[in-house]
């Protein structure tokens, strides 16, 4: 329990805040008006797409403001004082003593150059809540606390050192190290497995439950803050869209916006059953170098349906794709597509096989020239596999962008004008502009908001079903599975554990990973993350 | 690695003198000279040998420590006053790096300072004047930069002369005095270069996730800098600073011209007037070690301070 503060009173209170960030030489509105109550000890949620201010806004409550942004109005007070008109200097009083941050890619947010206690303990030791020798002695409690592996030397490690599940840990202990009032973490769990996940998010709810410290939870995963938060907050483009404690907000949201950010979960393709394979992997054998990643990858695409690979990061998935693709020539075993073996290198295979499979990757942004138009991007693949020109390949760029549900005015716009849905779909137009038979999808929604990636879901549904396209899709989120796959394969540590229709591998009884990968995923209720850690064995 | 770079720079400069045109032989005797003599006095150079032998020959002995003897001194008479290469360098070589490091000991801190300070207050008005000065003498001719020194502290207020000719029996004081000029014109011209890496080097950092956390956890700006930002800056700014540190010893010619210093350079120079085979060689070759040693060491210095490479998995 904080020195400073009682449980109950208020903490944190913004009232009409502000604030404008500076691009494109104008200053744009990120906060139109906020007003927000934190209690000692509570955690408040905050929810919302990508550019809704909740990041912004969370800095906000530490009185912080990023390069370039400005408070214009509002006042944000803080046990009694309005951070607003208070220095920087002033501020860093407050700053990883009273109020810290846990960031969302820990891998990004530790110093590379520092080793693991030092940058956990240096705001403790600056500001003299602790000296060094205890300080130390707190850090490696609050490691042990965190369930961090040896938590006596992992402090003296260097950030590239420890995995990011713990990572993300350490800077949790971070944040606890001085007993802070507040504790915002930003999208902490965001960049992280879903296996990895659950044991972050069941470390963090404790250490903030076991000390009592306020917290502001900022995520766009409904089903993350619904374990972490008292009450969620949802916002849209700067404004708030509603307020109510956690239960509440998750059985009776009062809002369309918000019920429509709930409907998104409950997208399902029904499955269908087809025999005939299109592509197969045979006994694959790949790695880099001396590293091998896949390891006797067997692997049946049936035509015109989806297949989904789900697992871990590194569990191979995206190895898998770049054999298909002959990007990684495999050691040993073949790849079979329309019954004949593909050649393992790229550079070996015919215009037509490479024609025929293509690929769409999960950063829209930088798989695209970013001086390239539109209609130059969709327009290479028309001119290199179909050999069109002139007048033929523009009609064709019109109705292929037609098919992607965007207009011909797009033609001369260059990525950096295009929102990050219409990125990911000009990449599918630029994958259909070759005629393929079949399309790999890399982690194509992950990249994307909850609502945008429903919108290029049923899109490419609604292709599959008019031009008989066959999917790979790697992915790590089983509710896109949900929506979008017949069969399912599921790999660990290069190895396929299960592979089978949808239904039969969400059906128990499931090999022991399945059940661990599909047990970790987050559900809407609210007592879901007790019931997993009371029934999982420690 | 370092030494096949070596070895492959040997080859260029060889390769390099042998299309140089015009002949020592041929200078020193004159015109007026005979077929006859001509030839002679090549064969006793060993000039009439094939290339692919003299580069053989030349190379065994420079691994051995011996880079030759010199062509001057010597003529057709037989008579031999000509000196080791080893010789004429060594004296040479220590003047160059006397006033290189003399350059380096003000120019390497105080671009450190003005690089970090700058990216401390960055856009401030102290920013953009270290800037725009260090811009300016960066942008002028050497010898403009020198002449302006000598116009200002040699002659209109004598405080330095603005002659640097020293020899090996000047005392060490009497040489820093006269090396002052060159030096101050040498680290006003290498200052810009390393001042504008280091604070660009630390800006490219400040965008950085950790630097914002670092801030979020109560670092001052100062701390920012040099404990965030700073050890994760060294491996470009070690890169400029070889560079110019390898300028320093190779591409001071015009200086030394300027203020009349006895360095490496004008040697150089001076032998490929006179078509002095052997001493152009062997400056050439100093010059590429330089540059690969200086390297060799920013390399090192950014290994040890990358954590990643130091501290593997």
């Amino acid at each position: 329990m904080s020195k400073r503060t009682k449980k109950g009173d208020v903490l944190l209170s913004i009232k009409g805040l502000k604030i404008q960030g500076f691009s494109d030489e104008k200053w744009h509105n990120i906060i139109n008006g906020i007003d927000l109550t934190l209690h000692a000890g509570e955690v408040l949620g905050l929810i919302g797409e990508s550019g809704a201010g909740k990041s912004t806004l969370g800095l906000a409550a530490m009185g912080y403001t990023q390069p370039g942004c400005r408070i214009t109005e509002g006042e944000i007070i803080f046990d009694g004082v309005d951070l607003a008109k208070l220095t920087d200097g002033e501020k860093r009083k407050f700053w990883g003593t009273r109020m810290t941050y846990v960031a969302q890619s820990a891998a990004a947010a530790f110093n590379p150059a520092r080793r693991l206690i030092v940058q956990t303990t240096a705001s403790t030791i600056r500001a003299g809540i602790k000296d060094q020798s205890s300080a130390y002695e707190d850090a490696q409690q609050l490691y042990d606390v965190l369930n961090l592996p040896d938590p006596e030397n992992i402090g003296e490690r260097y950030p590239h050192q420890v995995s990011g599940g713990q990572l993300q840990r350490v800077m949790t202990a971070m944040a606890m190290s001085p007993r802070p009032d507040l504790l915002v973490f930003d999208e902490p769990t965001t960049a992280l497995d879903v296996t990895t996940q659950v044991e972050v998010l069941a470390s963090m709810r404790s250490i903030v439950e076991e000390f009592n410290t306020a917290a502001i939870y900022i995520t766009h995963d409904l089903a993350v803050v619904a374990q972490m938060a008292d009450v969620i907050k949802v916002l849209r483009y700067g404004n708030e869209v509603e307020e109510a404690p956690t239960r509440q907000m998750l059985s009776a949201p009062q809002q369309e916006y918000t019920k429509s950010l709930w409907s998104v979960r409950s997208l399902e393709k029904p499955q269908k059953l087809v025999k005939d394979s299109v592509l197969s992997l045979k006994g694959i054998n790949a790695g880099y170098g001396a590293a091998k990643v896949l390891n006797n990858v067997n692997i049946e695409v049936p035509k015109g349906s989806t297949v989904a690979v789900v697992g871990e990061s590194g569990s191979g998935k995206s190895t898998a794709a770049r054999v298909i693709t002959g990007l990684l020539p495999q050691m040993s075993g073949s790849v079979q597509f329309n019954g004949e073996g593909l050649p393992p290198a790229l550079a070996d295979r015919s215009k037509d096989q490479k024609r025929r499979i293509q690929m769409i990757y999960q950063m829209a942004d930088t798989a695209m020239n970013p001086r390239q138009t539109v209609s130059e991007i969709i327009g290479r693949p028309l001119e290199f596999y179909l050999g069109m020109r002139g007048s033929k390949k523009t009609q064709r760029i019109t109705d292929l962008l037609e098919m992607i549900e965007l207009d011909a005015s797009f033609m001369q716009r260059l990525p950096g004008e295009l929102s990050g849905g219409q990125k990911q779909r000009i990449c599918i137009a630029r994958a259909l502009a070759a005629e393929p038979d079949f399309i790999i999808c890399d982690e194509v929604t992950s990249a994307l908001d909850q609502i945008v990636q429903e919108g290029i879901l049923k899109l490419l549904l609604r292709l599959q079903e008019e031009l008989g396209l066959t999917y790979l899709f790697i992915t790590h989120d089983i509710s896109t599975v949900n929506a979008i796959a017949d069969q399912v394969v599921v790999m660990n540590q290069g190895e396929v554990v299960e592979q089978g229709l949808k239904t039969e591998v969400f059906q128990p009884p499931h090999p022991e990973y399945t059940e661990l990968l599909l047990s970790s995923v987050p559900e809407m209720d609210p007592d879901w993350l007790t019931n997993l850690i009371a029934k999982r064995p420690q | 690695m370092g030494i096949v770079t070596l070895f492959v720079v040997s080859l260029i400069i060889f390769s390099a003198i042998e299309y140089l045109p015009g002949d020592f032989a041929k200078n020193i005797l004159g015109q007026a000279a005979t077929e006859e003599t001509t030839a002679a006095f090549r064969r006793e150079l060993g000039l009439d040998q094939p290339a692919v032998l003299r580069y053989g020959q030349w190379i065994a002995a420079v691994v051995q420590g011996d880079l030759g003897t010199s062509f001057s001194g010597r003529n057709a008479s037989g008579v031999d006053r000509s000196r080791q290469v080893m010789d004429l360098i060594a004296p040479r070589l220590r003047n160059t790096l006397f006033l290189a490091s003399l350059a380096a000991v003000v120019a390497v801190p105080l671009s450190l300072l003005l690089g970090i300070s700058t990216a401390l207050y960055r856009n401030s008005f102290y920013d953009r004047s270290v800037n725009m000065t260090t811009l300016t003498t960066i942008s002028f001719p050497e010898f403009f930069v020198a002449y302006i020194l000598i116009l200002f502290l040699a002659s209109l207020y004598p405080v330095f002369p603005s002659l640097a000719n020293v020899d090996a029996e000047t005392p060490l004081g009497e040489r820093f005095y006269r090396a002052a000029l060159p030096a101050l014109t040498l680290t006003l011209v290498i200052v810009a270069h390393m001042m504008r890496m280091t604070r660009a080097a630390i800006i490219n950092l400040l965008a950085s996730p950790y630097i914002q956390m670092a801030r979020l956890s109560g670092a001052s700006p100062t701390e920012v800098i040099l404990k965030h930002a700073l050890p994760n800056a060294w491996a470009p700014i070690a890169t400029v600073i070889a560079f110019n540190l390898a300028y320093l010893v190779v591409g001071v010619v015009v200086v030394e011209v300027v203020f009349v210093y006895p360095g490496i350079g004008q040697l150089m120079v001076d032998a490929v007037a006179s078509r002095d085979i052997p001493v152009v060689q062997g400056c050439a070759l100093i010059f590429a070690m330089t540059y690969i040693i200086l390297n060799l060491i920013a390399d090192i210095i950014g290994i040890i301070t990358n954590p990643r490479l130091l501290h593997p998995k």
